[in-house]
């Protein structure tokens, strides 16, 4: 009992840390057709900026560090949209090239600055002891992180579904043409959500760093997760990336706990299943 | 990439010319040092180590050593078996290296073990994979680190003996370096009476040890087996579970090393690890080397550091003994092995395969001037990867692995 009740909320934990990561991708995807390789470089970014701010400016909170280190990373991320990838519109392999070129020279220039150690961010002190549930005990992070996934997916619901600039990126996922045609500046949007799925990445990296830390390598280790969950999910469904999070979540923390020797392919086993079935995802609403 | 012109000239006549030259004027050309190191990825705090203390190695002793100039020259890896092999043939056919020192990593190791043997080209190695010193020993190799057990067999008595565990549980990277030290450990911790109630092996870029931490059993300790910064991290989240009230950590040799150490809080203090070396070490190379380097770089030199440092000092020993003439390979692999000098970690000499024999030191972290250290509390003289076993015996076992030596008594 106790087992599955551990194994339960750490895959609550996990999954909710995919989210933070994959939700910003799913959505770039969505609306620009683009995988954005950078994805994983921009996460690890947000660690290491977010670790900077809260060493070199004792008292910043991790929320602080969070908040900052996304409008770094925004920032970053729309400049690099808007000077360089923009000019490389329409050749989509191009684009995954570049973005893949991008990630390298983000992960050592990381490498360079911050040095090849692994930096830790402090979690917030009220925050840094475990809790006692029914009888066992839980990191109080891991909980947090999972109200952060759950506050952020209603955040992006609410942005996407309830107002008029979700809708116009709603309108320029689903048909391009037609949303220029009636007048929606698709390309000032697609500088927007770009900085937008990057502002998640970064804000997701600082609050993951107290699970992970920034360490050289964090990009590597979490883009092909990030691939794995959108891919499942359905490209460009902030629903899919929602569910498809806990899904993956669910599926390494049971698989590794279950079936040890099977912890490489646990995760790409759900994924081959869903795109033979489903290739679009299980949320997907790409009409391609 | 610097290259003289005398090195291409030399390089593109090719033997002939190399046979031609008379003795003196060979003796005038410097020492061309090839150094594998990892500068790029995520390897690259321990590559960019081995690339700072060998270089202050050098410097420290003018880049002369047995009257001859040394040319280091650095080649990165990136931690890739690939790459690591592309870098040797570079080194080793382009720059004409004498020796080579490095790699950092066992699968960079393995990937150009073939191609050394056809070259001939002596290596001072730091990786750790076991069988290159012992069932598949490479004539060419010496090894003034450790073997991926080495260290592990005397934490295996200390943790029984002195500390008197009786039950522990194993976790490691799911490399063969994890495999080989948990096994090693294992099998000196059973043997000494204790018991072995869990092994758990997880994927180098595990990005999250939540999974492995619930699944914990009772026990009195746990044996960490990670390398790089997964050892860091594990233990972060290990705390974060609550756990160390219940269960003690303890860690093999990259488990809490300097280089981490840096990072890390209170979390870390009062743990014990073992290593063939630490910044803390009191004999006079050290205590000239560890302040220097922490002068230079800021941070306490860790295994890294060290282990070039190590074998810069084999490397001059050996050339000493033979008078600066490496043209002349078998001699000065000979010398090579036949070295028994002073270093940084203490005495060190080598067994027939080139494996080290020297101090191994069981450490315990204490903070002192406001870092934490790894202070020495035990030391065991004179391992060698063998340990206490016959040699025979030993080898005629299989190589440490995910299933040998078995773990009898996991419970259930």
């Amino acid at each position: 009992m106790q087992f599955w009740v551990a194994q339960t909320l750490n895959s609550l934990a996990f999954g909710g840390l995919l989210f933070l990561l994959s939700s910003g991708f799913s959505l770039i995807f969505g609306l620009m057709r683009l995988a954005n390789l950078t994805h994983g470089a921009l996460f690890m970014l947000g660690a290491y900026i977010g670790a900077y701010l809260m060493r070199a400016f004792p008292g910043t909170s991790l929320w602080m560090a969070a908040l900052a280190s996304g409008i770094a990373v925004a920032v970053f991320g729309g400049l690099l949209e808007r000077f360089v990838l923009r000019r490389l519109a329409g050749n989509a392999l191009g684009q995954v090239l570049l973005t893949l070129g991008i990630a390298f020279i983000i992960s050592d220039g990381c490498l360079l600055v911050f040095g090849g150690d692994p930096i830790p961010l402090s979690t917030p002190r009220w925050l840094a002891r475990p809790v006692f549930l029914w009888g066992f005990i839980f990191p109080a992070y891991r909980l947090a992180v999972v109200v952060l996934a759950v506050c952020a997916a209603l955040g992006l619901h609410i942005l996407l579904d309830r107002t008029r600039l979700g809708a116009m990126i709603r309108a320029g996922v689903d048909d391009m043409a037609m949303a220029r045609a009636v007048g929606i500046p698709v390309s000032a949007i697609f500088t927007l959500v770009f900085c937008l799925g990057s502002a998640i990445a970064g804000a997701g990296g600082v609050l993951a760093g107290p699970i992970l830390s920034a360490y050289p390598g964090l990009d590597g280790d979490m883009l092909p997760l990030a691939l794995i969950v959108v891919i499942l999910g359905g490209v460009g469904s902030i629903t899919g990336a929602f569910v498809g999070s806990f899904i993956i979540g669910a599926i390494y923390t049971f698989g590794i706990a279950l079936l040890p020797d099977l912890a490489y392919v646990i995760l790409f086993l759900p994924m081959i299943l869903v795109i033979a079935i489903r290739p679009n995802g299980l949320f997907g609403r790409m009409a391609v | 990439m610097k290259m003289s012109r005398r090195t291409m000239l030399h390089g593109t006549a090719g033997l002939a010319t190399a046979a031609a030259l008379s003795a003196p004027a060979r003796a005038a050309e410097p020492i061309r040092l090839g150094l594998l190191t990892v500068k790029t990825g995520p390897l690259a705090s321990g590559g960019l180590d081995m690339e700072r203390a060998l270089t202050m190695f050098l410097k420290e002793r003018d880049n002369t050593l047995s009257g001859r100039k040394v040319e280091l020259i650095v080649a990165d890896t990136a931690g890739a078996p690939a790459t690591a092999r592309t870098k040797t043939q570079e080194l080793v056919e382009k720059n004409d290296v004498h020796c080579l020192m490095g790699p950092l990593a066992a699968f960079e190791a393995l990937a150009i073990d073939d191609y050394i043997r056809e070259k001939q080209i002596p290596v001072l190695g730091v990786a750790a994979a076991e069988d290159v010193t012992q069932r598949k020993p490479n004539p060419w190799l010496v090894r003034g680190t450790s073997s991926s057990a080495q260290c592990a067999h005397p934490m295996g008595e200390y943790c029984a003996k002195d500390l008197k565990y009786k039950t522990m549980i194993t976790i490691g990277d799911d490399i063969a370096y994890g495999h080989e030290m948990t096994a090693g450990f294992q099998r000196v911790f059973e043997e000494n009476g204790g018991k072995i109630v869990q092994k758990l092996f997880a994927p180098l870029t595990a990005p999250d040890y939540g999974t492995y931490i619930s699944q914990l059993k009772e026990a009195d300790a746990i044996f960490i087996g990670f390398a790089g910064s997964n050892g860091f991290r594990f233990l972060r989240q290990f705390n974060e579970y609550g756990l160390q009230a219940k269960l003690i950590p303890v860690g093999g040799m990259t488990a809490l090393d300097e280089a981490v150490l840096r990072n890390m809080g209170d979390e870390a203090l009062g743990i014990v690890t073992t290593c063939w070396y630490s910044a803390e070490l009191d004999n006079p190379a050290n205590q000239k080397f560890a302040p220097a380097f922490r002068a230079e770089n800021k941070y306490d030199p860790g295994f890294y550091a060290a282990a070039t440092y190590v074998e810069g000092a084999v490397l001059e020993a050996a050339l000493k003994s033979i008078d600066g003439k490496i043209e002349d390979k078998p001699a000065f692999m000979a010398a090579l092995r036949a070295t028994k000098t002073d270093t940084v970690r203490g005495p060190v000499r080598f067994d027939e395969f080139g494996n080290v024999i020297g101090n191994v030191y069981i450490r315990k972290v204490t903070r002192k001037e406001g870092r934490l250290v790894n202070s020495v509390i035990k030391t065991y003289p004179d391992v060698s990867q063998f340990w206490t076993y016959d040699q025979k015996a030993f080898l005629a076992n299989p190589v440490y692995s995910r299933d040998w030596p078995p773990a009898k008594n996991l419970s259930n």
